[in-house]
């Protein structure tokens, strides 16, 4: 994440000093093709030849399915609950982050940062040790007929604390980079709290903000450990897409698995596609950022 | 509007910022913070414009407490040094978003809006520019840019924070000026902040030289460049020379040599140092019945109105004088008369040097333009 926002930053001019042979930079570049094409392009071919392997009408008969529509609606539904809130959530410790000096802050980036640092089978077992049955509110949540494991909350709940990191991720470096004087200038020209967040802040981070929800949706849709253990496995309840390839190939339905994970890999590259363009976006707005600070 | 400051303290962990101060921002008036950086004098600023709270202490306001208001209800313009226009929105939008943020009661309707931003944009002559972007602009067009947008909400007070700061000499020139033909054309109670003595010389109605956290002098351009209060001061406007010696009377001992001196009440054998500026020191050849302090002529800068020479003193082997460079100012005519060039021996006899005890001098050296000894 922070690799992918010093690189926006990176000057695009190259001086001479360091620039190598042309042997040297077309060896470095076939490698890079060469590994690319071997390790990504070929599995992501093999994916949609598999898919539609059987012809096209055994492919859309796979995604028709009561249960693989089932999981698409499940994995939508995860996607459209945990992105929102780690939106708002990110905007909200980005913003406390950057323009606040606080005891605990770096306590806080270092709990911001946890989602990525652990297993993500380890943050699905949490949720079960939580809210299981044998779990420390099991007893009362079964009491009040609650059902939060192997259920679309368990699910939800996973996918949330797994995506949780993105969007607060992107925004940190940006808004800290920005500093204050927008928001001070606002407020002395009268603006309420609320009125220099919409009119102020977020339209400073916009292109920022986008990125970090492409990359939070990505993720959201895709993920595997956490919501694996968390769901249970109930076919046409709580399988997502992820999940429903992987039993779907089980059974050695090769076809049909292929087939869901083809919508996931369009997923990917539709995902690719608006990243690049935002990065595009972004760039560009930072490099005048940068050319006004100059000036 | 009057603005008054009342003991105002503030700290920065350990970093005492402001110690104390008090002041008062007459009506109308074009006022200058001057000082080092780490001075306190924007911290001073954005207390003034309730951006930064003080730990003690009272701001008023035509002698009412604003002390609790919110920088929002302070009704007071900013101009921050990095302009801090908000990028995503046109040169209108931004001038006009004090307008269109207030409360619907008290909001003016579009056409007045567009009649207030194209006046403002009259005002700080870049009418053509309405629809671009701050990218767009230049430097200096975004600081009038963002003066215009300060005083779109009429503030009864503008404060300026380094204004000029990151801008190249040329334009820093023209805007200063510029700066102030407008506060005559408006007369709002203006405080800017600057570390540059002759931004804040030229451009001020009166001058508060800070040095850490304390005020050492107020008054006008002219008197706190001709008579200044404290060694700082001397040091911060402008280049000086220092001579380090006892005070006998109405003369300083330096060495073996005597420095009249301008009036002063240390008594006599006090360890003090001399303070004279660069054109206050005469130059005169040697010769028979003629005192003065001996020098050679390292460096002669013919350019320019008046002529500077860079001088080291001769025969101090050993005093605390014999490492300080002098300058001297003198104009062309004296250069021809004395025929003077490089390597010269000469006498220096500076004209009313004012003098300081030594301890006062050595606290306030870490704020001296020129280190002297």
């Amino acid at each position: 994440m922070t690799a992918a926002v010093a690189l926006h930053i990176a000057s695009p001019t190259r001086s001479a000093s360091t620039d190598e042979p042309v042997v040297v930079r077309w060896l470095l570049i076939a490698l890079a093709l060469s590994f690319l094409t071997l390790f990504l392009f070929v599995p992501l071919a093999t994916v949609f030849y598999e898919a539609l392997r059987k012809g096209v009408g055994v492919y859309f008969n796979a995604l028709q399915e009561e249960d693989a529509l089932s999981a698409i609606r499940l994995t939508l539904i995860a996607a459209a609950i945990s992105v929102p809130a780690n939106l708002v959530f990110g905007v909200a410790a980005a913003w406390a982050i950057a323009k606040f000096e606080f005891r605990g802050k770096s306590l806080l980036i270092t709990l911001i940062d946890l989602p990525f640092a652990v297993s993500p089978v380890i943050s699905g077992l949490i949720y079960v040790l939580l809210f299981g049955a044998q779990g420390w509110f099991g007893p009362w949540l079964q009491a009040h007929d609650i059902r939060i494991i192997f259920a679309v909350p368990g699910i939800v709940l996973a996918t949330t604390f797994v995506t949780f990191p993105f969007v607060a991720r992107e925004l940190i470096p940006l808004m800290q980079a920005q500093g204050s004087d927008d928001e001070e200038a606002a407020v002395i020209l009268g603006a309420s709290g609320w009125q220099t967040l919409w009119r102020v802040t977020l339209p400073n981070v916009k292109w920022g903000l986008l990125y970090g929800v492409i990359l939070c949706n990505a993720r959201a849709m895709g993920e595997f450990g956490a919501v694996s253990v968390v769901s249970g496995h109930i076919r046409g309840m709580t399988n997502t897409m992820p999940l429903h390839v992987e039993i779907l190939y089980n059974e050695y339905n090769f076809a049909a698995a292929f087939a869901v994970a083809s919508v996931l890999a369009l997923l990917a590259l539709v995902t690719l596609a608006a990243k690049t363009f935002v990065e595009w976006h972004f760039g560009h707005e930072n490099r005048t950022n940068i050319q006004e600070q100059e000036t | 509007m009057s603005i008054e400051v009342s003991k105002i303290s503030k700290q920065f962990g350990s970093f005492k910022a402001l110690d104390d101060v008090s002041l008062v921002f007459p009506s109308g008036e074009l006022v200058a913070l001057l000082g080092p950086s780490g001075c306190g004098k924007t911290t001073l600023l954005r207390i003034i414009a309730g951006l930064e709270k003080a730990d003690s202490g009272k701001i008023l306001f035509n002698g009412e407490d604003a002390s609790t208001r919110h920088a929002r209800e302070r009704q007071v313009g900013f101009v921050f040094q990095h302009y801090a226009l908000f990028r995503h929105l046109s040169v209108f939008e931004n001038i006009a978003f004090g307008l269109r943020v207030r409360p619907r009661a008290t909001r003016p309707g579009e056409v007045e809006i567009r009649r207030k931003v194209h006046e403002l944009l009259d005002l700080v002559q870049l009418d053509w520019l309405a629809d671009h972007y701050p990218a767009q602009l230049s430097g200096g067009q975004r600081q009038r840019i963002a003066l215009a947008r300060a005083l779109a909400v009429e503030p009864q007070v503008l404060l300026l924070d380094e204004p000029f700061g990151a801008l190249d000499a040329k334009v820093r020139k023209d805007l200063r000026r510029w700066l102030r033909r407008l506060h005559d054309e408006l007369h709002i109670t203006s405080i800017f902040v600057t570390h540059d003595q002759e931004e804040a010389l030229e451009v001020a109605d009166s001058v508060v030289l800070m040095n850490r956290g304390q005020v050492e002098q107020i008054g006008a351009p002219h008197e706190v460049y001709d008579h200044p209060a404290s060694p700082f001061v001397y040091g911060f406007l402008g280049s000086v020379n220092l001579f380090h010696g006892r005070v006998q009377g109405d003369h300083l001992q330096v060495d073996e040599h005597v420095l009249a001196l301008d009036q002063h009440t240390l008594s006599f054998d006090t360890q003090a140092v001399a303070y004279a500026r660069p054109h206050e020191v005469d130059v005169v050849r040697p010769g028979p019945g003629i005192t003065g302090i001996p020098v050679v002529i390292r460096r002669i800068l013919a350019f320019g109105a008046a002529v500077r020479l860079e001088l080291e003193r001769e025969g101090a082997e050993g005093s605390e004088n014999a490492a300080a460079p002098i300058e001297a100012e003198i104009g062309r005519e004296r250069l021809r008369e004395l025929a003077l060039v490089e390597g010269d021996q000469i006498l220096i006899q500076p004209r009313g040097a004012r003098v300081f005890p030594v301890n006062l001098a050595d606290n306030d050296r870490a704020g001296l333009v020129k280190e002297a000894v």
